[in-house]
């Protein structure tokens, strides 16, 4: 870091340290005294909405810290600039030691930079926005403060993520993630369902945890310290051999399949669906899933120091494999949430590509529009959930724009961005990702990417059509009703950021990438006529799955099409295992699940009890053998022990008076 | 008038504490045993003197007090024990009392 940023570091505390802490004292306050606040104004329904609006507040309160810090950042001027790759913008906000052992150490300290700063806010807003949702949708739950206790901890830990200048710090965020996602994917505990999806979700975390730890083990011991400055400067300067950072890099990319749910690792998150809604808007859209994104591009001189760049095209191809397999399953899918789910696999799939191509803003900008319009479809799909009394399957619902304008407007808003609709934000992000990969040359990758961009209009439109278009459909009993207020104003602010939110990389006005570059460096795309063709070409791509959609499920000739689709005919087969998620729970459950199920039943009842306890019960067995021969000695008659006595005394004494005659003689 | 050589008071301890060797070993009434403990300490008293006559020093004839004090208060704790035993059991026979055996 450079000394100007030393200097200035020290008013950056007063930005960068609220941004954690208060979602953290809130989500204290709420876990101590919850019950307490919640009696307030509660007026017989049971609770209030004070622990609400306290965490609303609390997230509203950091998003204007980390607003008031990129602004902050902004100002930095370049004072100096020290070599090519200087960043004048980063900077590092020492807190407190935290570990000391030798010549290791490991500081509190806060990385401020371009890329902490955007991720900063858009945790923070789209937070703010889901947490003030959850207000009205939460109502009437038994443990409303607790679940604003868990979303505000959430929060925190995923901003104590993107904003450490430690791995070791970055790792205690990312468990607090994976123990949060877990607190919430299980709210609803009661629910078999529920808990197994909680335990799912943090047994496949734990797994890609394990390799992210592995990854920060090895970079300890190659580099010798942990901050990210120094990992980073270190794999640059080639202090780091090629094969070394390609083992680091695809350790540290396999925390990341974890957590940001790609292949191998995705199954937890169709699953998470378990959650309550707004939980889900937030692993999807905000912390969570983005964790893998950014970890990736922080640590890009690892993944670029990897020889040959065989981690980045680890990446790169995980990334494109992971968005192609989602959007076919997400084809199959009647439940609007794991539709939804399957999309957000995909589109950081997406966003991984981006990654392995060394275009790590395209990366951060689809995962800042992704994040806008992921997060409404949730609150849509939420708001819908909370009109059909929870009703969640896509079949038992139809026309549902005639009742619920609001949630049906807003949700267009978000349909017609993730299909890459121009003028709409998906566009943009995914026609730079697809741009960077044509311009790479990796027309493979780009033929895959199009390919996700077709099937991700279709299975969107497929939604959108089924729920909202058509005939009103609804289940019987349920009288569908919009939302209350405080959901239906974070649709409509996500509605328009996803309209608009293409903005803030569109070229020449306003451009992330640029800001982006001297943290993650910049991408090439091609320029001219190719650029205007590849745009068209996506278009037409997107346009062509909404049309196809349109056809299956709104006209007749669709609904006729469907119905003569007869049982055993291939196409049959495809959805029957399509619908089954083409059986890779059951493979992983035979692969992986019952091997390790055996593997602990022959620990428990054969090693466990056989040669660990056998061991133990052996040396008293051993010992019970050689009392129950000893203890014959034992007659019990006094004269028999004085008799023993005797002889032991008259061997001592003779042998006493042998040695004094032998000295004598 | 000649002395009587301390061999022969060793020689008279030496058999008396034998006496009450094998008077402990061979009876069974625990009063008998006690006194047979009580002839080997005397026994052994004895060649504490003979040997503090024979040094000239008075070392051994005040480890005798030491003795007899000790063999006083054994007395009162073995014979309370074995009042306590007899009005159990209605007999001091030693061989009866092993409960505490495997």
């Amino acid at each position: 870091m450079s000394s100007a940023a030393e200097a200035t570091g020290t008013d950056f505390v007063v930005f960068a340290v609220p941004i954690i802490l208060l979602p953290l004292l809130t989500a204290a306050v709420l876990l101590f005294f919850g019950k307490r606040l919640s009696v307030l104004g509660a007026e017989g329904r049971g609770h209030g909405d004070v622990p609400g609006y306290l965490a609303t507040a609390a997230m509203a309160g950091s998003f204007l810290a980390a607003v008031l810090l990129f602004l902050r950042l902004l100002g930095v001027e370049a004072p100096d600039v020290a070599g090519e790759h200087a960043n004048e913008r980063a900077v590092t906000v020492h807190l407190f030691d935290w570990i000391s052992v030798g010549g290791f150490s490991a500081g509190v300290d806060l990385l401020v930079d371009q890329l902490s700063a955007v991720m900063a806010l858009v945790v923070t807003g789209v937070g703010t926005l889901i947490t003030l949702y959850s207000v009205g949708y939460m109502q009437g739950d038994p443990r409303y403060e607790r679940f604003f206790a868990y979303l505000t901890l959430f929060a925190a830990a995923m901003l104590l993520l993107v904003m450490a200048d430690n791995i070791l710090l970055l790792y205690v965020g990312w468990e607090g993630v994976g123990l949060c996602s877990y607190l919430l994917i299980g709210f609803w505990f009661e629910k078999p369902a529920a808990h197994n999806a909680a335990k799912k979700a943090f047994i496949v975390n734990r797994i890609g945890d394990f390799s992210f730890l592995l990854g920060i083990f090895l970079l300890a011991v190659t580099v010798g310290t942990l901050t990210v400055g120094d990992v980073n400067l270190a794999a640059q300067g080639g202090a780091v051999t090629a094969g070394t950072a390609t083992i680091a890099a695809l350790l540290l990319f396999g925390g990341a399949t974890g957590k940001s749910a790609q292949i191998p690792l995705y199954v937890w998150l169709p699953d998470a669906m378990e959650g309550p809604t707004p939980a889900s808007a937030l692993i999807h859209a905000a912390t969570m899933v983005t964790a893998g994104v950014y970890v990736v591009a922080r640590f890009s001189p690892v993944f670029e120091a990897s020889g040959g760049g065989a981690a980045l095209t680890v990446v790169a191809w995980i990334g494109a494999l992971t968005a192609l397999l989602a959007a076919v399953l997400a084809c199959f899918q009647y439940d609007i949430k794991r539709v939804l789910a399957y999309s957000t696999i995909s589109q950081i799939g997406y966003m991984f590509l981006a990654n392995g191509l060394g275009a790590y803003s395209a990366g951060i900008f689809h995962l800042t529009t992704h994040a806008f319009f992921k997060a409404l479809m949730f609150m849509g799909a939420g708001s819908v959930m909370h009109a059909l009394a929870g009703e969640a399957d896509m079949r038992k619902m139809g026309g549902l724009r005639k009742v619920l304008p609001i949630t049906g407007m807003t949700f267009a808003a978000g349909w017609l961005a993730i299909s890459g609709i121009v003028p709409f934000a998906g566009f943009f992000s995914k026609d730079a990702i697809l741009a960077v990969a044509w311009g790479e040359g990796e027309y493979l990758l780009w033929f895959l990417g199009v390919g996700t961009a077709l099937i991700t209009a279709f299975y969107m439109s497929r939604l959108y059509f089924r729920v909202f278009e058509g005939e009103l459909v609804h289940p019987e009993g349920s009288h569908p009703h919009e939302a209350p207020g405080t959901m239906a104003v974070p649709l409509m602010v996500l509605a328009g950021l996803s309209v608009v939110g293409g903005a803030i990389n569109l070229p020449g006005v306003l451009t992330l990438e640029h800001f982006l570059e001297p943290a993650v460096g910049g991408f090439e795309v091609p320029g001219g006529i190719a650029a205007w063709l590849l745009a068209t070409l996506a278009l037409g791509t997107a346009f062509g799955g909404i049309a196809l959609a349109r056809y299956v499920y709104l006209t007749p000739q669709g609904a006729d099409l469907r119905r003569r689709l007869r049982p055993g005919s291939w196409l049959d087969r495809v959805i029957t295992a399509g619908r089954n998620r083409f059986y890779v729970d059951e493979v992983y459950g035979d692969l992986v699940v019952s091997p390790g199920k055996d593997l602990a039943l022959f620990a428990a009842f054969r090693i466990d009890a056989k040669v660990i306890d056998g061991v133990v019960n052996g040396t008293g067995t051993v010992m019970a053998w050689f009392a129950d021969g000893f203890r014959r000695a034992q007659t019990g008659y006094v004269r028999s022990y004085a008799l023993i006595f005797l002889f032991g005394v008259v061997v001592f004494l003779s042998f006493l008076a042998l040695r004094v005659i032998g000295g004598v003689a | 008038m000649s002395a009587v050589a301390p061999e022969f008071y060793l020689a008279l301890a030496g058999f008396l504490f034998t006496v009450g060797v094998v008077g402990v070993l061979v009876r069974r009434n625990a009063i008998v045993i006690f006194m047979f403990v009580e002839l080997m300490l005397n026994a052994v008293n004895l060649t504490f003197v003979t040997f503090a006559r024979v040094r000239g020093q008075i070392d051994g004839q005040v480890l005798v007090f030491f003795v007899l004090v000790v063999a006083a208060a054994e007395v009162v704790v073995g014979l309370a024990i074995i009042v306590a035993i007899f009005r159990r059991r209605a007999s001091a026979n030693v061989d009866g009392v092993s409960l505490l055996r495997w």
